[in-house]
């Protein structure tokens, strides 16, 4: 029997088949909401039918100004993970190396990370207003705090084997610093920033519903408001879209610049 | 040839001659601060392993012998003592006291010649010259073709053998190994334990050699230190007086067993004590 081959535990099975796993998810969705609209088992305004979809999506795209409002979203986006990343990875990084930062930050982040984001809000814009400085700081407020405790603990599964061995071959604290512990932090941390960006997004959103003029939030917000169920649709399915495109992009990275990493061949 | 039980001889005649000692470890112990409870993971340790020399320290598993290493390494602050490289008290690590440990410590970004290269960047030594180095170890670890692999692609023995290669292509004063060998399946471990001795005869480095298996203390040593386990302390030395250069045929010789025999008999009561013990605390 095929399947009881494949269903060993954490067993391996033909790349094949994996992508066609995939694929066939996607169909099973296709499929049900094909049948719950063209069925016309949900009505129009609850659920959208694939091609009413469709068309909305070019008529945003022609008259809507869809690529501005994901310009506005990338840019947002952007901004606020970099900075977020910009500050997050050293703080990370030398808690996780050093105790007395530890100590020092570990107990605060600890504190503002379980203060919801979006709460941060109304804050916000009494304090900086609706421009895209308030959404780039809910952005920060979102990622900074996790990312930093991710990165500390990347730092802190360093082997302390691997930084004594630097020490014996003459290896100064800065030295292994540089040449152990960045080194086996650096998959760590892209995939920390790989997960990251993906919260990154979701505050977005949630900023964006609030006070906005522009950007897919906006555009969502705008959707409901006029009833467009399908732009709502178009929206939702744009960022999904552009949060594969840059997850694909970040494990293209990991591959380059990791190759070590695999098994096998240089 | 009889074992020296440490603690019955006279004073003078446990320090073998103090001014040619290569590495001289004083008095040195370690007490570790466990839960409010001290521990005592090394009781006071001492002697001396002279230039050129091939010492192994035979122990039961885990306990106080990767201490000592790792204070003479200087990785470890001693509770007292001290630890003297050519007549000089050592404080801290240097590149002067080359490491190879049991678990797999090369460098994972690193491919096998970066990593052998490791300490000779450090130094700021010229590439043409630490290519040249490079190779050579390259060539006396048998892993010519190798160099531009990642560990990753290596087997457990070949990586412990670019770990010695790293480690010697340093040029330390001592290399220290604490139980480089302990994660490899017996065959290979036999095939180790005569590549190290070739490598040996050659560079003639002092090495230190920690070990819990009896026959890979008798094999490689010019000299067995018998340790027994908790506290750590050294029970008796035990001179290998088998000729070199050895091959693993020694260890079928009538000497051979004499010698296995004779330090069996040392370990077997404190293997004992350390079996039953093992619930009472955790190895340090």
């Amino acid at each position: 029997m095929r399947l009881r081959q494949y269903l060993v535990l954490k067993g391996n099975i033909p790349s094949g088949l994996y992508i066609g796993l995939g694929c066939l998810s996607f169909a099973v969705l296709m499929a049900v909401w094909c049948i719950l609209t063209y069925g016309g088992v949900v009505p129009a305004l609850f659920l959208p039918s694939p091609s009413e979809v469709a068309v909305q999506f070019y008529r945003m795209l022609t008259e809507l100004n869809l690529v501005g409002d994901i310009l506005a979203s990338v840019y947002r986006v952007s901004a606020g993970f970099l900075l977020a990343s910009l500050m997050g990875v050293p703080l990370g990084l030398l808690m996780g190396s050093f105790k007395l930062a530890e100590g020092l930050i570990e107990p605060l982040v600890g504190f503002v990370r379980y203060m919801p984001a979006s709460a941060f809000i109304p804050l916000l814009i009494l304090w900086i207003g609706i421009g895209d400085l308030e959404k780039i700081a809910v952005i920060f407020i979102g990622t900074f705090f996790q990312q930093v405790l991710m990165i500390r603990d990347v730092a802190k599964n360093i082997s302390q084997e691997l930084i004594d061995t630097s020490y014996t071959l003459g290896a100064t604290q800065r030295a292994a610093f540089l040449k152990v512990v960045l080194p086996a932090a650096l998959p760590g941390i892209v995939d920390t920033l790989r997960i990251t960006l993906g919260w990154a997004w979701t505050y977005l959103v949630v900023a964006e519903l609030v006070g906005a003029s522009s950007g897919l939030g906006y555009m969502i917000m705008e959707a409901q408001r006029f009833l467009r169920t399908a732009g709502i649709i178009v929206g939702i399915l744009v960022i999904g879209l552009l949060g594969l495109i840059t997850d694909t992009l970040f494990k293209a990275l990991y591959h380059r610049m990791f190759p070590w990493l695999e098994r096998g061949t240089q | 040839m009889t074992a020296l039980p440490l603690k019955d001889l006279p004073e003078h005649d446990r320090q073998p001659a103090a001014q040619g000692a290569k590495l001289r470890i004083h008095h040195v112990s370690k007490v570790f601060e466990q839960k409010g409870q001290r521990v005592t993971a090394l009781e006071d340790t001492h002697f001396d392993v002279r230039e050129g020399e091939f010492v192994t320290i035979l122990g039961p598993s885990g306990c106080g012998k990767s201490t000592l290493l790792k204070i003479i390494a200087g990785l470890t602050e001693p509770s007292s003592g001290y630890v003297m490289l050519n007549n000089r008290r050592i404080s801290g690590p240097g590149a002067d006291r080359g490491m190879v440990f049991q678990a797999y410590t090369l460098f994972p970004w690193l491919t096998v010649e970066e990593n052998i290269a490791f300490g000779l960047k450090l130094k700021g030594m010229p590439k043409t010259q630490r290519q040249e180095i490079v190779q050579q170890y390259l060539q006396l670890i048998g892993l010519d073709g190798f160099g531009s692999m990642y560990p990753n692609s290596l087997s457990g023995g070949m990586k412990q053998r670019v770990a010695i290669a790293r480690a010697l292509a340093n040029d330390p004063e001592v290399l220290l190994m604490d139980e480089p060998f302990g994660a490899l399946d017996a065959q290979t471990r036999t095939v180790m334990q005569e590549l190290l001795l070739q490598v040996w005869e050659k560079s003639h480095k002092t090495i230190l050699f920690v070990t819990h298996d009896i026959d890979e203390a008798i094999f490689m040593g010019d000299r067995v230190y018998v340790m027994t386990a908790r506290p750590g302390q050294l029970k008796a030395e035990i001179p290998i007086p088998i000729p070199r250069p050895r091959e693993f045929s020694v260890k079928t010789t009538r000497e051979f067993m004499r010698l296995k025999a004779e330090i069996l008999d040392l370990i077997r009561e404190e293997s004992w004590k350390a079996a039953n013990e093992i619930r009472s605390g955790e190895c340090l």
